[in-house]
Parts: structure tokens; C-alpha cells; sequence
């Protein structure tokens, strides 16, 4: 079939080229404009490469979102292992201990991940007031724990509805209950579950904006927050938000390069139906 | 014995996510239907840990989409219509490309797809920033025409005031009307064609109501507005929806992708065999095929769509009232105006907008679940 028609199989190699680099575009202006002098940055030159390279603008722009930075550390990583361990023991009952109404309360519970963000947003808002977190990391890592339960949920359900109940009902006649059946059978088969989860939800928080930018106060501004406002003022000299992104980029584009598999079945998971 | 005191357990682990969720969750959303018929941020301490409110029904909603300063929030929607349609429309279409050209086995295909697929894992403020520089009007698309010798592009991407496919907003019931009869229509014909003439006519009888409706029944629908007000595409979300497509096509190749692969080889081959070409398969055999797949996409990118907010205010800012969106409206209103109730109602009107693609899908996501159950 190759051979049949070879000037198709060119065609499709040169459309796969103009789109990829059509894709890449963005990235391209990002890295050259970062690494040039914000005098150098104009009309005219704005695809050429940068001459002198100006490495300074990622220490001057991590000098401004090295906080944030870190704050979006903290936030992501202790709500994504929140999350994912509520997710794991969730998808075992769901999967395992299935109850009256299981399929009911299961969809009730995925509702809680399509709905907008804005309509629980002021009730949120005076909540973590009222528990005195609001504007803190504490009550961001609540929220974003709270309404992560639906998609690790599913992710786990999913996961462990493979595992056959044969191999369950066997540790059970074995006297196995249900903390030992999780301990022994469930969880040592959950890494990959794991992998997907931290991914999906790390990916997640780290990006997230509407919450970092109304339930935190300054000092505890996540980098999506911190990033907005290193670009938002008017007299901006392109270079700092361009290696500001980059920072704010960095972390998720590693995780996607090396682990992309396991992003892509992150990504599905929460598409495919059931 | 063992086993009920284990399924009792079961239920305590997960009685604490249901608690959470059900507060969170559906607690709140009934909070904010409720503070949306209040007067919370009217006037006095709206910043109070528990403030005064007093119920006064509908008015949010009347002001909301009759008041007169409220034009802003009338544009908001018909953007986000406009947004939705266009990244809908745009990301199906590039992704159902791209799909096909890697289901083509291409060498190197998995850095293609890797390709293709990285602006979805980017932040929408990451993505807004870069975009923001990109379409800036001084800045590098506009240059790009100079590269092959024409003069370079004048567009002022993200500022643009430009409108077009105005119209007045009293009109707007009638053109609704107009929309869901043009749809019925269609359903009609289609139900004709496969013989089905009960169905048919049962469809195009409100069909032809809600035409005589929009034509005749005008003089019912009480005026809206003391003044026509235009409304419209706003040329100025062209580029957000360009950054919007360019982040989410690479999710769709990956749903059609795994769609594509997941037809047998034998169905092509059978294709083939029956004489059609590659064209015809895809349009004829594998599009039909994935079309739960397209359903799926389509309520996703719908509800993406709608609650769009950091891509706009990273790339265009909040303020800007051409590419605005009641997401941003919604921030705006309550968190920068002290307007609470006024946002809540906006709130309630995006989830009502989002709700309408989620709860069928829902519904019958739990229906497909509960026959393989049983």
C-alpha cells in the first residue's frame, strides 16, 4: 500500500511537518524571546534569534515567582497524595464492596468534576473564612483535595474493576478483611493507578488559576497566580513573562516527556465513559 | 459474619468523600442558588464573615439579562457562545485531521502525536501569556506576512472592537426559535429518509410552531430593552480561540486515535476489498464508527468552554469587555466589585449552560453502567 502511492506518503510526511512545526511555534518565540535583551525585543526582529543570549531574564524572573514556585510545590504535591489516597480507598469500595445504589452515588459523586468552578466559589470562599483558612495553602490544598475526590475516584474505580474478583474472593475465604484485602491484594497492584493519579492530579493543581487567584492571599499566590502578574502590567518587557512561562512550564513538561503514556491515560480517563 | 461487619467498614471509608462532596459540592451550589436571589452586596458590609441578606426573588436575573447596565453581561454570553462553538467545532476538525494522518502509521509517529499533544498539559495562564506576546499587535503573527513579500497584517488581535452577525437582543427568543426549528428540521428529515414518518412529522410539527411563532408571535414577547441593543461575534476572541484550539486538538487526536485503532483491521480491510478508497472509509466506515467518541469530545470541550476563565484573563486581561466571557464576569462582579449576589446569579446561569451538556451525559453514562451491572 506504501508503495502503491508514494507522492501520498510524501504528502503526508510534509502536512505532518507543517502542522508539528505550526505546533512548535509558540515554544520557539517563547525560548528566543526570553533569552533576549528587553532592548532588542521589537517589530522587526521578533523571530530572529537572540544575539547576544540573555540568560538573566530566568533569574529575574525567578527571582519574582521563586514563592510562588515553591508554594505551588507544596500545594501540588500534598493535595495530589491527598487526594489520590481518598481516590484509591474510594475506587476499592466502588469497585469491590459494592453497595445498593452504588452506581448512583458513584455518578452523584462524578458530577462534583464537570461542574464550574464559580458555582461553589462563594459559599468556598466564606467557608475557609469562617474556618479561618481562607487565604492560605492549608485551604487551597482543601478545596483542591475536596474536588479532586471525583476524578481519582473514577481513575481508581476503573483501575481496580480489572482486577478480577476471583483474586479478591480467594483472599477473603482466606480470612482476609477489609483493610488486609486492601493492604495485601489491592494496593500492591495499585502502582500504576498511583502513577496515572499523581500525574493527572499534579498536572491539575500545578495549573490551576481561578482558586490561586481568589482564595490565596499575596504570600501564598501559586505560580499560575504569580505568572499572570509578572505579565499583566502594561510597560512589560517581554522577556520576563516569556521565561516566567517557561518556569511555570517546566515541571508538567517534564512530567508529560517522560511519563506522556501514562498523562494520555490520565487524560482519557476522564472522557471515556464508565 | 466477617463480611457485614467488612461492608460496614466499607461504608465508613467512604462515608467521609460523600459528606465532603455532598457539602462542597451540592451543599454549595443550593448556597448560591440562594444567595443569588438575595441582595448580598447591594449595599452595607458585603465583606462581612456573615453578612446581612435579605430574599428578593428574581431581580439578579432580571437586571442581569434586562438592565441597563448590565449590556456587558448580555455580550459575555453570546461569547461564550460564539467560544464554544468555534473550539467545538475547530478542535473536532483538527483533531479528527491530525487522527487520521497518524492512523496513516507515518515513521516517527509517536513524536508527532507527543507533538501534537504537549499544549494540553500547559496551564491556560502559560498558554494565554505566550499567546498574549504572540498576537500582540506590534509582535509576531502580524509580521509574518512580510516573510513572503506582502505587507505585514494590521489586525489588532485581542483589542479588535469589531463586530459582526450583530443583532438586536429583543430578537433574541426569535432567533432562538429559529435555531432549535432549524435543528428539528433537520431530525425530521432524517427521520423521513429512514422511513420513520411517524417520527418525522412528530418533529416537524413544533418545528413549524416555533417558525410561525418566531415570524408572528413577536408582539407577545414584552419588550426587553428601552433601546435596541446590538449584540454579536466579537472579532477580538478570534485569538483566544486560536490559543484555545491549539491547547485542546491534541486531546482530541488522542480520543480519535485511540478510537481509530480500536476498529479492526478486518473492517478496513473489508473496505477495501468492497472497493472503497481511504477517503471513503474514513468518511463513510471509521467517522460513524467514532461517533460516541465525538459525543464525548464535544460535551468535554463544551463545558471547557464554558467555564473558561484563565485563558482570557492570562491572555486578554479581566477588564477587557471584548473578549469577555460570565466566567471573568463572574470573578469580576463578586470578587472585585463586592457584588455577591449579582455573581452568583451569573454563577448559577453558567452552571445551568454547563448542565446542559453534563446531566445527559450523566445520565446516560449511569444508565450504560447500571445494564452492564445487571
Amino acid at each position: 500500500m506504501t508503495a502503491r502511492v508514494p507522492w501520498a506518503r510524501a504528502l503526508l510526511y510534509a502536512t505532518l511537518v507543517v502542522v508539528a512545526a505550526i505546533y512548535l511555534t509558540p515554544i520557539y518565540m517563547t525560548v528566543i524571546t526570553a533569552l533576549k535583551d528587553p532592548a532588542n525585543i521589537n517589530l522587526s526582529t521578533a523571530w530572529q534569534l537572540p544575539s547576544p543570549l540573555n540568560w538573566k531574564s530566568f533569574s529575574q524572573a525567578y527571582a519574582k515567582l521563586g514563592p510562588n514556585f515553591l508554594n505551588s510545590i507544596i500545594l501540588s504535591v500534598c493535595a495530589t497524595i491527598l487526594s489520590s489516597v481518598l481516590g484509591s480507598l474510594n475506587g476499592y469500595v466502588f469497585s469491590k464492596w459494592r453497595f445498593r445504589g452504588n452506581d448512583l452515588v458513584f455518578t452523584l459523586l462524578l458530577f462534583g468534576m464537570f461542574i464550574p468552578y464559580q458555582i461553589i466559589l462563594i459559599p468556598l470562599f466564606q467557608t475557609l473564612r469562617q474556618m479561618h483558612l481562607y487565604g492560605g495553602l492549608p485551604g487551597l490544598i482543601l478545596a483542591h483535595v475536596v474536588y479532586g475526590l471525583p476524578i481519582t475516584t473514577l481513575i481508581f474505580r476503573n483501575f481496580y474493576s480489572q482486577i478480577p474478583d476471583s483474586l479478591t474472593e480467594s483472599a477473603q475465604i482466606d480470612g482476609a478483611g477489609f483493610f488486609k484485602l486492601y493492604l495485601r491484594v489491592i494496593f500492591p497492584l495499585s502502582i500504576p493507578g498511583f502513577v496515572v493519579t499523581f500525574i493527572w492530579q499534579f498536572t491539575q493543581i500545578w495549573n490551576e488559576f481561578l482558586w490561586g487567584i481568589t482564595l490565596t492571599k499575596y504570600a501564598a499566590n501559586p505560580i499560575t497566580v504569580g505568572l499572570a502578574q509578572l505579565a499583566g502590567g502594561e510597560a512589560v518587557s517581554w522577556n520576563l513573562p516569556m521565561a516566567g512561562s517557561i518556569i511555570a512550564a517546566v515541571p508538567v513538561l517534564l512530567i508529560y516527556v517522560l511519563m506522556g503514556r501514562y498523562f494520555i491515560r490520565g487524560l482519557l480517563a476522564g472522557s471515556v465513559k464508565g | 459474619m466477617h463480611l457485614t461487619r467488612d461492608r460496614i467498614i466499607a461504608f465508613a471509608v467512604l462515608l467521609p468523600s460523600l459528606v465532603l462532596v455532598g457539602v462542597f459540592v451540592y451543599g454549595f451550589i443550593g448556597q448560591t442558588v440562594y444567595i443569588s436571589l438575595t441582595d448580598w452586596g447591594r449595599g452595607g458590609a458585603a465583606l462581612a464573615e456573615n453578612p446581612q441578606m435579605r430574599l428578593i426573588g428574581f431581580d439578579n436575573y432580571k437586571e442581569l439579562f434586562t438592565g441597563f447596565l448590565h449590556a456587558r453581561f448580555r455580550q459575555d454570553l453570546v461569547n461564550a457562545f460564539f467560544y464554544t462553538v468555534s473550539l467545538v467545532i475547530g478542535a473536532l476538525a483538527l483533531g479528527l485531521f491530525l487522527a487520521i494522518l497518524l492512523d496513516r502509521q507515518p515513521r516517527g509517529e509517536g513524536v508527532f502525536r507527543t507533538l501534537f499533544l504537549y499544549p494540553m498539559s500547559l496551564s491556560f495562564v502559560v498558554t494565554g501569556t505566550i499567546w498574549r506576546w504572540l498576537l500582540a499587535p506590534e509582535g509576531g503573527i502580524n509580521v509574518l506576512p512580510a516573510f513572503v513579500g506582502l505587507p505585514t497584517a494590521q489586525f489588532r488581535w485581542i483589542s479588535s472592537r469589531d463586530q459582526i452577525l450583530t443583532f438586536d437582543w429583543q430578537s433574541l427568543p426569535a432567533i432562538t426559535a429559529g435555531l432549535v426549528a432549524a435543528v428539528l428540521v433537520f431530525l425530521s428529515w432524517r427521520a423521513w429518509r429512514a422511513g420513520r414518518l411517524r417520527r418525522a412529522f412528530a418533529t416537524l410539527a413544533p418545528a413549524i410552531l416555533l417558525i410561525l411563532w418566531a415570524i408572528f408571535g413577536q408582539r407577545v414577547v414584552p419588550q426587553m430593552l428601552p433601546i435596541p441593543e446590538r449584540h454579536g461575534f466579537n472579532l477580538a476572541t478570534i485569538g483566544v480561540i486560536l490559543a484555545a484550539i491549539w491547547q485542546f486538538s491534541g486531546y482530541t487526536m488522542a480520543l480519535y486515535l485511540a478510537g481509530l485503532r480500536g476498529i479492526s483491521e478486518g473492517l478496513h480491510e473489508a473496505a477495501r476489498l468492497d472497493g472503497a478508497s481511504e477517503l471513503q472509509y474514513y468518511l463513510r466506515v471509521a467517522i460513524p464508527i467514532l461517533k460516541p467518541i465525538t459525543l464525548s469530545a464535544v460535551i468535554i470541550l463544551a463545558h471547557i468552554s464554558l467555564k473558561m476563565f484563565a485563558l482570557i484573563f492570562a491572555m486578554a486581561g479581566p477588564d477587557n469587555a471584548s473578549t469577555g466571557h460570565p466566567a471573568v464576569l463572574m470573578y469580576l462582579t463578586t470578587f472585585r466589585g463586592n457584588k455577591f449576589a449579582l455573581g452568583a446569579a451569573i454563577a448559577v446561569i453558567l452552571f445551568l449552560l454547563v448542565a446542559l451538556f453534563i446531566i445527559p451525559y450523566l445520565v446516560s453514562s449511569y444508565r450504560e453502567q447500571h445494564r452492564r451491572a445487571s
